[in-house]
């Protein structure tokens, strides 16, 4: 019996692969595996190919594999993109209508693909068909089921007596899903909850999907009887969740106390913000309602300023973007720094440079977090390896940013945006909330808002805070705040705000500067979502015999290069991997530790890693036979 | 104790050339603040960039002074987190009509309860006098290389037509009238637009006081120079919107849109447009957050002890396997 799949759906844009794949993902999660889905989708609102491939095993996984053991094709697209990657012994459940769909049929194939596709069918003696991507599937071991999708649609119709049913295409999804899931002679029961779930809001479209879902499955159960791919039920872990990508800042964003977020809507950053203002209400134990107030603003330079001007407030305040947004924002990111304003901006990276490709992985940003906008001043750059990650470390960068004054930049990126993941619950009070300098009263007539200290951060007014009246500009200013072009104060006032540096590398915790997973003479180095697939690939090759170290660095501005040396001791033949092509890190690590790392692996395709290829790069470089640099490319 | 007129002005030096009309300005909203007597604390000026920007710093009062055409987006983040503020922004015309100009729009949609003023006197002064958006086209002030090449903002008919729901223009060399105007516009529930002529006497050599006040056009009977500004409140104009009833709104702002294109030989000051029957922003976030008012995001309590104490536990419960 099999302990692990990977499951795939594709389909348009707009045909429901989502809802498809959240089905799969809460019917395996109840049965006791740990899921893993990602989500690839066009920059477009309907029509261009998307799918999503779930990984489902009973040992904790945390990214993708190179293949899919079961695709749902309801489209051709679908097969032209994907049959080739279903694996030995895989299943293709498809549309009987498709079969005779041509490669040049489908538009929304790019040019290239479709010329190196017809190479690619012609070098295998086929034609241009979906019947002959499928012929060639079979020759691989694999198992094709066609099933007439409008077909299951008009008998189901007539079934239960509904003619409107005949036409709706839109029910192909869960047609496909409940295929695959009879083929897996899954619990018919968890199939009919994690529907009702679904459209809890639609009573009536739950009842109708719930029926086609009947139909699909008896019909999957009854038909293919040959085989047996099925997974037996495990009990749940305790205190695990089914989260999605932007939970763990949303939460997180709650708990920390975030009360007011400005924002412009930007693929992958918008849906945190959507969650936040969805959940607007907030309860507070022992005390009336609060609220998060959610501003869509017309800009990101609006965006960014309206949080600043809450923050200035006293409100714990942040803005979500990606790189584009926060390219505009640089300008404010220096008003920010020379103000010493705590302020949050979480970054969900996506592919560049300019547009790039909008709704695509990439970790490009990392450079440009760290020395965004003119002049010199301190600021935090923080990267979270994963969901559940994500949501202390938004805590802690409200705390970073209260106790340091300074903008926190909180790194995510597009790959964990669009997971869908089982996890250990969030525990909202792990990590304690601290203010830092923030004053509720000030007595004294003479406050100061940028008075010395020992430690170069200021006792924090609030606007609206009695005898606590303080001047803000973006010139260089006196300790009250107005401006000063004094070349005495100037360095005063430079010296205290970039002090700051020492401060932040000597008092936040080690471990939540960087963390070593993993020990050994080679030795990964990486940031960000790299994290799972870099684990699981390290796991695997520990099931050989092979021991590889793994040091995630979540602090990169200012570098923990005391930290990160004597972690580095050991290590003989250093590995950076990251999801950009000039290896970003590397340049932080050059710069700071004098060393270069030994290899890169490096994947710029706008599609994140998965563990298998991390697994055959590592492989390689044990057994030298790597490339200095070594390029990943899997994936559609 | 009530708060006096030298309670609102700081000891900072103020470096505006002399004769400068951005002085009757500071003097205005100081006395204006002076006159409804808001406590210290619970004032704040934000301001842009520019020679106008400085303003926060001569005002004994919280002062923001923010970046080159984004005070409004400062100004309204502060004043939705916390609607205790009286809140009051100011920048030049270029700073609010040219590269804030889509925050300008943006903020008349919204409606927040908080004043804007523009201090409007057609050139960039402390780059040295080039164009800004309210110059006219063809004009060439004295160091401009070559005429204007561009049409004018009317900065007016284009607040009208954003949304901002009081619209009105002051004269910086009548300070008491200004200060009656910016009483009005802090009082107005919403978004409160100043437009404020204020003659650039370095740069800007067409639009003068003395312009302004006509000694150019001697009246051939009086001998007397005939003053090219006039008040809206001296004739028979009635901007407010005084019921729900589309004809009654177009009927308002067509008028005030209409007065805003007098120029040249009488230019209106005094109240265009006021309108307090379309919802003020705060009105809007009520409707989402009923305790919006009582407990806005600058006022909850976020933990006790140093514990969070918002309890997450409904949503977490949905996503619990």
């Amino acid at each position: 019996m099999k302990n692990e799949l990977t499951w795939m759906i594709g389909g348009p844009q707009g045909s429901g692969v989502e809802t498809a794949a959240n089905i799969f993902s809460q019917v395996y999660s109840k049965m006791g595996y740990h899921v893993f889905g990602k989500r690839e989708y066009y920059s477009n609102i309907k029509g261009e190919h998307s799918y999503f491939a779930v990984r489902i095993s009973d040992k904790k996984i945390r990214s993708s594999v190179n293949g899919t053991n079961i695709l749902i094709a309801f489209d051709a697209e679908t097969i032209f993109r994907h049959a080739d990657d279903v694996l030995k012994d895989g299943i293709i459940i498809y549309d009987s209508d498709i079969e005779k769909a041509k490669v040049t049929d489908v538009f929304t194939l790019e040019n290239d693909f479709k010329q190196r596709l017809l190479e690619f069918l012609k070098s295998k003696n086929k034609q241009d068909s979906v019947r002959d991507m499928l012929e060639l599937a079979s020759e691989n071991g694999v198992q094709t089921f066609p099933v007439s999708f409008r077909g299951a649609l008009s008998d189901l119709s007539a079934q239960i007596d509904n003619p409107r049913l005949k036409g709706m295409v839109r029910m192909f999804n869960v047609l496909g899903v409940s295929f695959s899931l009879g083929i897996l002679k899954c619990p018919m029961v968890l199939i009919h909850n994690a529907i009702e779930s679904i459209f809890s809001r639609k009573k009536s479209i739950a009842e109708i999907n719930k029926q086609a879902s009947t139909f699909a499955y008896n019909y999957a159960t009854a038909k293919f009887t040959d085989i047996d791919y099925s997974l037996e039920t495990k009990q749940v872990e305790s205190n695990t969740m089914l989260v999605q990508g932007h939970y763990g800042t949303s939460l997180g964003k709650m708990v920390a106390g975030c009360r007011f977020q400005s924002y412009y809507p930007i693929t992958p950053a918008s849906d945190e913000s959507e969650f936040l203002e969805r959940n607007e209400i907030l309860e507070i134990n022992e005390d009336r309602p609060g609220s998060t107030l959610v501003v869509q603003t017309e800009d990101e330079i609006s965006a960014i300023g309206m949080s600043i001007g809450a923050s200035l407030t006293g409100t714990r305040s942040a803005t979500c973007t990606s790189g584009p947004g926060f390219s505009l924002m640089a300008e404010c990111l220096g008003w920010v720094g020379i103000n010493e304003v705590p302020l949050v901006i979480t970054l969900y990276q996506r592919s560049g440079p300019s547009t790039g490709l909008p709704t695509r992985h990439g970790q490009d940003d990392l450079l440009f977090a760290i020395n965004a906008g003119h002049g010199e001043f301190p600021r935090i750059v923080y990267a979270s390896g994963d969901v559940e990650e994500s949501f202390y470390d938004t805590i802690n960068c409200f705390n970073y940013a209260d106790v340091f004054q300074v903008p926190v930049i909180h790194m995510m990126d597009k790959f964990i945006a669009s997971t869908v993941t089982t996890c250990k619950k969030f525990y909202s009070n792990k990590i304690k909330i601290n203010r830092g300098k923030l004053l509720e009263n000030i007595e004294s007539p003479d406050y100061r808002r940028f008075a010395h200290t020992d430690d170069g951060v200021s006792p924090r007014s609030k606007l609206g805070l009695e005898n606590g009246i303080f001047w803000n500009t973006g010139d260089e200013s006196d300790t009250q705040g107005h401006i000063s072009e004094d070349p005495v104060n100037r360095v005063q006032m430079m010296d205290k705000r970039l002090q700051r540096f020492t401060q932040i590398l000597e008092n936040i915790p080690k471990d939540e500067q960087v963390l070593s997973h993993y020990t050994g003479e080679f030795c990964v180095v990486s940031w960000g979502s790299t994290k799972g697939p870099v684990i699981d690939a390290i796991e695997m090759l520990k099931n050989e015999g092979i021991n590889i170290g793994f040091i995630q660095i979540k602090l990169l501005h200012p570098f923990p290069k005391e930290v990160l040396e004597p972690l580095l001791k050991d290590c003989k033949i250093l590995i950076d991997i990251e999801s950009n092509q000039t290896a970003q890190l590397s340049s932080l690590i050059k710069q700071n530790l004098l060393r270069e790392p030994d290899y890169y692996v490096l994947k710029y395709t706008g599609r994140a890693m998965t563990c298998d290829e991390i697994y055959d790069s590592l492989k390689k470089i044990v057994n030298n036979k790597a490339e200095k640099r070594e390029v990943l490319t899997y994936g559609a | 104790m009530a708060l006096k007129l030298g309670d609102f002005k700081t000891d900072v030096h103020n470096d505006w050339c002399p004769g400068c009309g951005d002085f009757g300005i500071v003097n205005a909203v100081q006395m204006a603040l002076a006159e409804m007597q808001i406590p210290r604390h619970k004032s704040a000026i934000f301001s842009g960039i520019g020679c106008s920007g400085k303003t926060s710093h001569f005002i004994n009062v919280f002062g923001v002074h923010t970046l080159h055409g984004r005070v409004l987006t400062f100004a309204q983040g502060a004043k939705i987190a916390n609607p205790e503020l009286e809140i009051i922004a100011v920048g030049g015309d270029g700073d609010g009509l040219g590269i804030g100009a889509g925050h300008f729009v943006a903020a008349g949609r919204r409606n927040v309860d908080m004043t804007y003023i523009i201090f409007d006197n057609a050139v960039y002064g402390l780059t040295k006098g080039q164009a800004s958006p309210t110059l006219k086209l063809g004009e060439q002030t004295k160091s401009l290389p070559t005429p204007n090449s561009n049409y004018n903002v009317n900065p007016i008919s284009l607040a009208i037509s954003s949304g901002f729901t009081f619209v009105a223009r002051g004269y910086s060399y009548d300070v008491r009238h200004l200060k009656d105007l910016i009483v009005a516009a802090v009082k107005h529930k919403g978004l409160a637009f100043l437009d404020v002529l204020q003659p650039c006497p370095t740069y800007n050599d067409i639009n003068t006081r003395d312009w302004f006040s006509g000694e150019d056009r001697i009246d051939e009977t009086t001998n007397k120079p005939m003053p090219r500004i006039y008040k809206l409140e001296d004739t028979e104009y009635d901007p407010v919107v005084h019921f729900n009833d589309e004809d009654e709104l177009n009927e308002k702002r067509t008028q005030a849109m209409v007065k805003s294109l007098e120029w040249d030989t009488k230019i209106p000051t005094g109240i265009f447009y006021k309108n307090e029957l379309i919802t003020p922003y705060t009105r809007r976030i009520i409707d989402k957050i009923p305790n919006y008012v009582e407990n806005p995001a600058a006022l909850q309590n976020i933990s006790r002890n140093g514990e969070s104490i918002t309890n997450i536990d409904k949503i977490l419960d949905t996503l619990k396997v």
